[in-house]
């Protein structure tokens, strides 16, 4: 029992990050029928841009040029790097994706690939092929429950990025512009000839989407702390099914797929060898598939599907 | 008329350059040596251990005006080839090397993952290779051409058995390691036999495994904290161990972590911090308190480059110094690269008594695997690889 709840802990940390990653998969699935094949290296860009900020708020005060609390910087870091990570998915909207907004879908997939190692070799380049270590901005505290392990970082990852996930549902449900993500989903041929601007719409939605990215990044670097440019690729395309199995532009969905893909790798690994991880997990996601082709609140769609 | 010139002058052009290029094979001015190294990927501080040490041994050789082999001075070129860490790049950097650069010989690679496949290359077209730091059995296996200047996983894991067993008196085992990786995976089996051998039949009370590029190994750890073990046993690389020995401790498993030759990378300590201290590894050589020319060695690598070199620098310096020596040993370089290769090999395998930085190795002819002594490094409080014990065949 203990084994068992210790792992219901793990996994809600390690789905924390798939459904993070996926919702930004999913909002610009919805909008623009797209998959932005980019988005892992967005939030391994995000985790770099963490990693700056903390190490130069700790650096900082530690020279006494200013003195912030531990928990303070953190607040900061996740804040800049949600920001900033947001401009650099605005940016590869605006250059990627727009001029080929027309073009065939097919064109505009591999401009996500090649974006993404783009990023990947770009970092590669400046910054060098060594690990960075991710820094330790609120010193960790263990503590048991019973004989179940927390730290206070793990704690704080799962009820942020869930209090997120629920702001992000709130501004889609009950905002304007959350209502133009919506209608954009339910028929993106129509609803932009009533006016909703689409350059304006996706840059929101790219926006959004990487800024999520960055705040999985932050807590990414936090739970582990190494760091490296490669890290974002079997993130990227294990949210992507994640995205695809909740619904598409689908909140709920797509968080419950999140942690459900969390909660596959953590217990495939505890009944059996961890070699079959992805054998048995993602034979599982091909069976519900079967039976929900649409994912878990997706609704049918014909005509508007043009790739 | 304007066509036959230009075509007689084309055609004397490309006699004239064949003419000197043959010229230049007849007697070889310069000595290629190849070196296959992951300056990207994975492991990429192993990559920049190998080619610092390979540079500074080049600086050193050219500097004293080329190599001396016979009485006559040859100037050393250096091909190095990155292999990504993958072993299908490190494949096509062997073939390349051998087919295009003609080198005499290759050192490399270093991780087993790679050493073990671009070893086949090198045996099939009879160039000579040393790894410095492949520690895994089928490297050298059946190949007359593959050698290599550490020890094996075969020695290597019944020496972490039995410095647990004397120094700690422990009985029950656990061990975590990469199961699509040649070397963790060779290194968790040799030591489990040893293990069982001493301790009887499931002794070894978990053996879990993970696959490359993991960052998460909550699943494997809360098995290992359940099972009861003493110790964890965990020969992964240096990036893998700092995520492996904070998630056991976040688990509240703060029993002893004991690791192998991988550990001993420079990055190890500033990744893994406080994690690591306190901890044990085998490996080739230890830093803190050389004496002779291993600590001349790290003084110029330290003075150069700013860090204490890694077991991987050493290695690497004493296979290029492994080269050398069979290269003189040979007494000429005749030019002709099959011949200079066969002759290169032979001298390697009746190598004795080579007084290395990392201890004295001797080669016996059939085998490409030195005998030589292992030591046991602890991580300080400082975070410093300190000297522990030795132990040697």
């Amino acid at each position: 029992m203990d084994t068992f709840l210790q792992n219901v802990v793990n996994a809600l940390q390690w789905g924390s990050f798939y459904a993070l990653i996926a919702l930004g998969y999913s909002m610009v699935y919805g909008v623009l029928m797209l998959f932005n094949f980019a988005h892992g290296d967005i939030f391994m860009v995000g985790s770099y841009i963490g990693f700056f900020i903390a190490t130069g708020l700790i650096s900082l005060s530690a020279l006494g040029i200013i003195s912030l609390p531990g928990w303070a910087i953190l607040v900061l870091t996740i804040l800049l790097a949600m920001l900033l990570t947001s401009f650099v998915g605005v940016l590869v909207e605006r250059i990627g994706y727009r001029p080929l907004r027309d073009a065939p879908r097919a064109s505009a997939a591999i401009t996500g690939l090649m974006i993404g190692i783009i990023l990947e070799t770009g970092n590669l380049y400046l910054l060098g092929a060594s690990r960075r270590k991710f820094p330790e901005i609120i010193e960790t505290n263990i503590f048991k429950l019973g004989n179940v392990s927390l730290t206070n970082t793990k704690i704080f990852i799962v009820i942020i990025s869930l209090l997120i996930m629920i702001a992000l549902h709130q501004f889609i449900q009950h905002t304007k512009w959350g209502m133009a993500i919506r209608a954009m989903a339910y028929d993106f041929v129509v609803v932009p000839l009533m006016g909703v601007p689409v350059n304006a719409i996706a840059a929101l939605t790219f926006g959004l989407g990487s800024a999520l990215a960055a705040a999985a990044g932050v807590f990414y670097g936090m739970a582990y702390p190494v760091l490296d440019p490669y890290m974002g690729i079997e993130y990227g395309w294990k949210s992507f099914v994640a995205a695809i199995l909740g619904g598409r532009g689908s909140v709920i969905g797509t968080v419950i797929a999140g942690f459900l893909m969390g909660f596959l790798d953590i217990f495939v690994a505890t009944y059996f060898p961890s070699t079959m991880r992805n054998l048995i997990s993602f034979s599982i996601i091909l069976v519900i598939l079967t039976f929900r082709p649409h994912g878990f609140f997706g609704r049918a769609y014909s005509a508007q599907l043009r790739l | 008329m304007g066509k036959t010139f230009k075509f007689t002058l084309i055609s004397l052009i490309i006699i004239i350059a064949f003419l000197m290029s043959s010229c230049g094979q007849a007697t070889p001015q310069t000595i290629k040596i190849g070196v296959n190294a992951p300056l990207t990927g994975d492991i990429p501080k192993v990559g920049e251990g190998s080619k610092y040490a390979a540079e500074m041994w080049l600086e050193e050789v050219n500097g004293a005006g080329g190599l001396e082999i016979g009485g006559k001075k040859y100037q050393v070129e250096l091909v190095i080839e990155d292999n990504e860490s993958k072993a299908e790049s490190a494949v096509a950097a062997n073939t390349k090397m051998i087919t295009q650069d003609e080198v005499l010989i290759i050192i490399g690679p270093q991780a087993s993952k790679q050493a073990v496949p671009a070893g086949q290359v090198a045996n099939d077209n009879s160039t000579p290779m040393i790894s410095p730091w492949s520690t895994n059995p089928n490297t050298t296996l059946d190949r007359p051409w593959v050698f290599r200047a550490c020890f094996l996983d075969d020695f290597q894991g019944p020496a972490v058995a039995n410095f647990v067993t004397d120094e700690f008196g422990f009985t029950k085992a656990a061990v975590l390691y990469d199961i699509a990786s040649d070397y963790p995976k060779g290194l968790a089996e040799f030591f489990k036999s040893a293990w069982e051998g001493l301790h009887g039949a499931g002794s070894v009370v978990a053996y879990e495994s993970f696959t490359t590029k993991d960052t998460d190994f909550s699943a494997q750890l809360t098995k290992i904290r359940e099972s009861g073990a003493e110790f964890l046993f965990t020969p992964q690389y240096y990036n893998e161990v700092a995520l492996i020995a904070q998630q056991a401790h976040q688990l509240g498993f703060d029993s002893p972590i004991m690791g192998s030759d991988s550990w001993g990378s420079a990055e190890l300590v500033p990744l893994c911090g406080e994690d690591c201290y306190g901890q044990f590894f085998t490996t080739h050589y230890a830093a803190a308190g050389a004496t002779g020319a291993t600590k001349a060695f790290i003084d110029a690598y330290t003075e150069k480059h700013g860090y204490v070199p890694d077991d991987v620098a050493a290695l690497t310096w004493d296979a290029f110094n492994l080269a050398k020596q069979a290269m003189q040993d040979c007494g000429t370089i005749t030019g002709d690269i099959a011949a200079d290769r066969t002759c290169v090999k032979d001298a390697l395998s009746k190598v004795t008594g080579f007084e290395g930085i990392t201890g004295t190795m001797t080669f016996t002819p059939g085998s490409g695997d030195p005998s030589k002594c292992a030591v046991i490094v602890k991580i300080n409080d400082k975070g410093e690889f300190t000297f522990y014990k030795q132990s040697c065949p």
